[in-house]
């Protein structure tokens, strides 16, 4: 066990810490230090602002490789990559579903084509790709999807509808699943498509989500024609017919762990600690229940840090793990909750009017939910990790 | 960074555990049963083992110096640090070994066995090979008292690394139980929320392990934040017990509320270790000292 970092790694966090100090101030100032929202219209057209100072810089996917605008980065500088970006106070990755959920698919899946034309032109924030996956009749019951792709003369002709569609009214292209084989059911005869969202018979309506932002879209097909030609090397991620098993293939890659690394909820405990520090001295010695609370929450992201510690470890020793990012995703998104809901109580009712521990908190409460509830997650856990039996 | 353990570290794991299965089976831990129970049965009752089986488990572990662990090798022991240690103590925790493995181990052993001056003039192999009992008024501060907050810091991360072993052991326990039992015509493993509640076990599981090899890492190299790391490690690996318990309490049904079957001897072992050497709350207290708060 050696939990030092390499001299080589110290300075890679020092560059990365440098040019965002640098930057983030530039970037702020230069919208009135206050930027709305990545999930308004506004904002995220703002975002993608950032999103390419980032890409120019080269550090918009430090994992991915050099041709594609990356650094060919270690999964240890990754990691160290996120807890700067959050330590620094970084702001959302409006890019994220296609840089953490469809790229590390490309790697696996895609031709030479499909992957020199998507992942640069995704990187910068040139395509801008969401994810459509989820219906209105299928969320955790995903593979119960029912819109449809059928092969016509020169391409595939697209009906139904996707739903909770993450930033999809600002977003160009979307991947998602389609069933391509009306007589195969379930997670069979479903592929992955790559779908320009500007073609005739697409249309995308915005919608508020909880917290006020439109970050949320439903996406209709109406026999929209998704020629073959409409992407170099094809619209097809992979076999026709083998989707369900392309898209599964996202939940942990080479290229980054998770979708919510620890820096992130760090950084939260961080500011955390220095909230209730801000509090006078009398508020602070009548709240000793609260101080605990504030001190496990500190704790528990220090866990997760320490487990993905030992998780890369395994990985990097040809160790990967397996069902259980299931128990990281139920770790991660439960604290996330109780840091804010801590926060919350620290701060006092006046911060449930406005400010960013409201906004978190809002925003925290979805964790749960997406990316797989955490009842789905419990079962998995359940089934795959402790092997109790499905039925 | 690796966060892993050494290819010896882990054999010392494996041997420690292969001797614990054959020699430490619940039926010893059953034996060692100080205090009649309800139905006025004597000492040990519902033991299928001898007190001879009980105090041969000490032996084994001192023979395969398990006892001398942290003691260096030029004063007999092994040589081991503490990383070694927290592998060994969980598996000592796993089968509920019925001696005082972490006090000998973290504390009296390591204080006998320092060659500063001033120290007992008892060696630390009497103590922890014939087992003789400390004065209580045995000095164990070295100079400075510096080796006494060490020690008490060992001693916590000892009492955390059984208390992780004991977690895996009531959670295996309760999944091979929910897998065989049947009600309503299939395995009650297959309910949704017998599930959750092994999915919650197990989580905290996840994370607690590694905050007590962390804090094993950090007194092994006296990392200026180690106080703080085995405090941290001590409340999760506390509370994870104490759910993990809950849990497989619960799942179990009636079987597990009898003295006959074996959990209850986890579960009351998990009870005691959660509130030695600092129990949840005064860790957390101590974490949030050091961080300011």
């Amino acid at each position: 066990m050696d939990l030092t970092w390499s001299e080589h790694e110290e300075a890679f966090r020092a560059d990365v810490r440098g040019w965002l100090e640098a930057n983030l101030a530039e970037w702020k100032a230069a919208h009135g230090g206050d930027v709305p929202s990545g999930d308004t219209r506004e904002g995220f057209a703002i975002h993608l602002e950032w999103e390419r100072r980032l890409f120019d810089a080269r550090w918009a996917v430090v994992s991915w490789p050099e041709q594609y605008g990356g650094r060919d980065a270690s999964l240890w500088e990754w990691l160290i990559f996120e807890e700067e970006y959050y330590r620094a106070g970084g702001p959302q990755r409006v890019t994220q579903n296609g840089i953490f959920l469809l790229a590390p698919s490309l790697f696996e899946f895609a031709n030479d084509a499909q992957r020199d034309h998507v992942l640069t032109r995704m990187a910068s924030g040139e395509d801008r790709w969401c994810q459509g996956w989820s219906e209105p009749n299928a969320g955790s019951d995903l593979a119960s999807l029912t819109s449809k792709a059928t092969r016509v003369d020169g391409g595939w002709r697209l009906n139904g509808q996707k739903t909770w569609t993450t930033r999809g009214a600002f977003c160009s292209h979307l991947f998602g699943l389609f069933r391509t084989d009306p007589e195969a059911e379930r997670h069979r005869g479903l592929s992955y498509l790559l779908v320009p969202l500007d073609l005739e018979g697409i249309t995308v309506r915005g919608f508020g989500r909880l917290d006020g932002d439109e970050g949320f879209a439903e996406v209709f097909f109406d026999d929209a024609f998704l020629p073959d030609d409409a992407l170099p090397g094809g619209v097809v991620l992979g076999e026709v017919g083998a989707g369900w098993s392309v898209a599964m293939s996202t939940t942990s890659s080479e290229r980054g762990l998770t979708l919510r690394s620890p820096g992130r909820f760090l950084a939260t405990a961080r500011r955390l600690i220095e909230g209730w520090q801000a509090l006078p001295e009398s508020e602070r010695a009548e709240r000793g229940d609260l101080r605990h609370r504030v001190i496990q929450a500190w704790m528990e992201a220090e866990a997760y840090q320490l487990q993905t510690l030992q998780t890369v470890t395994g990985t990097v020793e040809g160790r990967p793990a397996g069902a259980e990012s299931s128990l990281v995703k139920l770790w991660w998104s439960e604290l996330d909750v109780s840091l804010h809901e801590t926060a919350l109580d620290v701060l006092g009712p006046a911060a449930l009017l406005d400010g960013p521990w409201a906004k978190g908190y809002e925003f925290s409460l979805s964790g749960p939910i997406y990316a797989g509830t955490n009842e789905v997650q419990r079962n998995v856990v359940a089934e795959r990790v402790l092997g109790l039996p499905r039925k | 960074m690796r966060f892993s353990f050494t290819e010896d570290q882990l054999a010392l794991r494996e041997a420690v555990r292969d001797l614990l299965a054959k020699e430490c089976p619940p039926e010893v831990v059953r034996a060692a049963w100080p205090e009649p129970d309800a139905d006025g049965q004597g000492p040990g009752a519902g033991a299928r083992s001898t007190p001879e089986q009980l105090a041969a488990v000490w032996h084994h572990l001192a023979e395969m110096g398990v006892l001398g662990l942290l003691v260096p090798e030029a004063h007999g022991g092994l040589g081991f640090d503490e990383v070694a240690a927290a592998l060994v103590l969980e598996e000592t925790g796993y089968v509920a070994v019925p001696h005082p493995v972490v006090e000998t181990v973290c504390v009296a052993a390591p204080v006998l066995g320092d060659p500063a001056p001033d120290r007992s003039k008892v060696g630390w192999g009497e103590v922890a090979i014939s087992g003789t009992v400390l004065d209580k008024s045995l000095d164990l501060r070295g100079p400075g008292g510096k080796a006494d907050e060490v020690a008490f810091d060992r001693a916590a991360l000892g009492t955390a690394a059984q208390l992780i072993g004991l977690s895996r052991r009531m959670l295996d326990l309760t999944v091979a139980y929910v897998i065989e039992r049947k009600q309503f015509g299939v395995a009650i493993g297959s309910f949704q929320a017998v599930k959750h509640h092994l999915a919650d076990a197990r989580l905290q599981l996840e994370f607690a392990a590694p905050a007590v090899h962390r804090a094993a890492w950090s007194l092994a190299t006296s990392d200026p934040n180690a106080a703080r790391d085995v405090s941290m490690a001590k409340a999760l690996a506390s509370d994870c017990a104490h759910l993990v318990g809950r849990k497989a309490l619960q799942c179990h049904g009636g079987i597990g509320y009898t003295v006959e079957y074996d959990l209850h001897l986890f579960l009351k072992r998990a009870w005691a270790l959660e509130k030695l050497w600092g129990d949840a709350a005064w860790h957390r207290d101590r974490v949030g000292r050091a961080l300011g708060v």
